[in-house]
Order: C-alpha cells, then sequence, then structure tokens
C-alpha cells in the first residue's frame, strides 16, 4: 500500500471515528436535531460548528502551502456557477437525508457497525448513484 | 421549539466535529483531495485507471471505524427507526441527488464551507432547509 492510500485508509478511519464520537453516524441523533419544533437536540449544530472551525482555518493554511505534504497538487472542485443541478440537487439530498436522518458517510459507518438497515440504505444509495451514471452518460460521451 | 437538554451532548460533538474538520483537513494536505463522501464512492461507478484504490481506502478505514470503536471504548449506539421501504426510497434519493448536486454533508456541508465556496454553501442552506421541512412534515403533519 503507497503513502497514498495508506494516507487515505488512516484519514477514513480518522472521519468515522469523528462521525461516532459526534454522534453524526447514529440516524436517531440525527433526526433529534433536524427536528426544530419537537423536542430539539441542538447538538450537531455543534458538530459541524467545529468542523468547520477547524476547517476554515486548516483549509486557509493548507492552500497558501499550495500543495500536498507527498509533492503533488491539490484537487479542488474548479466549478464556481449556482446552477439548477447545484440547487435541485442539494434540496432533494435534504429530502432523503430528513427521511431515514442517513447521509453517506455515517450510512457506510453503521453499516460497518453491522446495521442491516444501514446495509439496506447503502444497497439503494449505490443504485441512485448508478442511476445517476446511466442518465449523465449521453451527456458526457 | 423545546430544546431537549438530556440528549444534547455538547462535549462529544465538539470533539466529533473537531475529528471530522481535522480529517477533512489532513486529506487536503496529504492527498491533495476533498474528503466528500458520496463523490469518493460515486467516483468508483466511474472506474479511471490509478484512481480507485485510494477511495477504496478511504471507505474501508470509515466501514472499519465501528470495529475500533467498538474494541477501543464499546458498541457505537446506533438507532436506525425507518422502515425498510422509507430506507429504500432515501437511499434512491440520497444517492441520485447528491451526484446531481455534487456533493453531500461532507464535501459541501464541511470542507465546501470551511473553503467559503459560494456553491457549497449554497448547497448546504438547501439540504438542511428541505432537512428540516422533511421531519416537520413527518412528526408534525402526519406525513407517512
Amino acid at each position: 500500500m503507497n503513502r497514498h492510500n495508506l494516507s487515505a485508509f488512516v484519514v477514513g478511519l480518522v472521519f468515522g471515528l469523528g462521525l461516532l464520537v459526534s454522534g453524526l453516524a447514529n440516524p436517531a441523533k440525527v433526526l433529534a436535531f433536524l427536528d426544530l419544533a419537537g423536542n430539539w437536540d441542538p447538538s450537531l449544530a455543534l458538530v459541524m460548528g467545529a468542523a468547520i472551525a477547524v476547517g476554515l482555518v486548516t483549509f486557509t493554511l493548507v492552500k497558501r502551502r499550495g500543495t500536498t505534504l507527498l509533492g503533488g497538487p491539490l484537487r479542488l472542485p474548479s466549478a464556481r456557477n449556482l446552477d439548477k443541478r447545484l440547487v435541485l440537487g442539494s434540496l432533494a439530498f435534504g429530502v432523503g437525508w430528513g427521511l431515514a436522518g442517513i447521509c453517506p458517510g455515517p450510512a457506510l459507518v453503521a453499516m460497518g457497525a453491522g446495521e442491516i438497515k444501514a446495509l439496506v440504505f447503502t444497497i439503494a444509495m449505490l443504485a441512485g448513484m448508478g442511476l445517476f451514471e446511466l442518465l449523465e452518460k449521453p451527456r458526457t460521451a | 421549539m423545546t430544546i431537549d437538554w438530556n440528549a444534547f451532548t455538547p462535549v462529544s460533538a465538539l470533539a466529533g466535529g473537531a475529528m471530522i474538520g481535522l480529517a477533512a483537513a489532513a486529506f487536503l494536505l496529504i492527498n491533495g483531495r476533498i474528503a466528500g463522501i458520496s463523490g469518493i464512492i460515486g467516483g468508483l461507478l466511474r472506474p479511471q485507471a490509478g484512481d480507485n484504490i485510494w477511495r477504496i481506502a478511504f471507505l474501508a478505514g470509515l466501514v472499519l471505524a465501528p470495529l475500533a470503536w467498538t474494541v477501543a471504548v464499546a458498541a457505537p449506539d446506533l438507532t436506525i427507526a425507518a422502515s425498510y421501504p422509507v430506507l429504500i426510497i432515501a437511499g434512491l434519493i440520497v444517492g441520485l441527488s447528491t451526484r446531481y448536486g455534487s456533493g453531500c454533508t461532507s464535501g459541501h456541508g464541511v470542507c465546501g464551507i470551511s473553503r467559503l465556496s459560494p456553491r457549497s454553501i449554497v448547497a448546504t442552506l438547501c439540504f438542511m432547509a428541505t432537512g428540516f421541512a422533511t421531519v416537520y412534515v413527518i412528526r408534525h403533519l402526519g406525513g407517512f
């Protein structure tokens, strides 16, 4: 395993542990956060706040550096336009997220914890992503 | 709105959030990539030579995190209340929409806002708004 792949594995592991520690991997806690009108659990606002606070500082430093520690380029998304795809896609994502309290990272973590329901969600999610590829093929070919 | 102070876990929320932020920063610093989970998975469905192993390695880390947590601390506390039909519909929507909208909670919500991307700020406002609205409809208007 080369350094890139080893680093990706360790980062994935720490990211997953962060999801577990924070409670974001627990769909019941996510739904309690999204339920503003009920018994609201504000915890996930702090999760996002802390992640972004750390991210704002560190991303600025890394961008100033300009290259990776392994000497490669920073592959940052280059799209700038606020198009219909971005807005409609994100609006729909919120609906899917609110239905079950599961987004892609926590789906994989909960699956790793042996939750059959998370496995079912993940398979459906992969099918949705596969459907996207089928719909996109005529565009890119 | 009533705040459920018994469910509120500020210390673990801040600690876990900081871990997520640090992991995302480390990924940019070492690999030069954005830690966006939907994009990392989606790339595997459009395989390109030399672009697959790091994705699998990252996802393997995510999937193995509960095992590490169970060995080191305790079995994680996870509750999935949704029924199977709802899980299938939700999964399909999340899969399709995160690829269509170029990201999810991690790529837009954490990494995108951290680099002050206008696209990610708009995306995050959008999915937060419909996330709140969806739970409101289900829990308070008797949907589903």
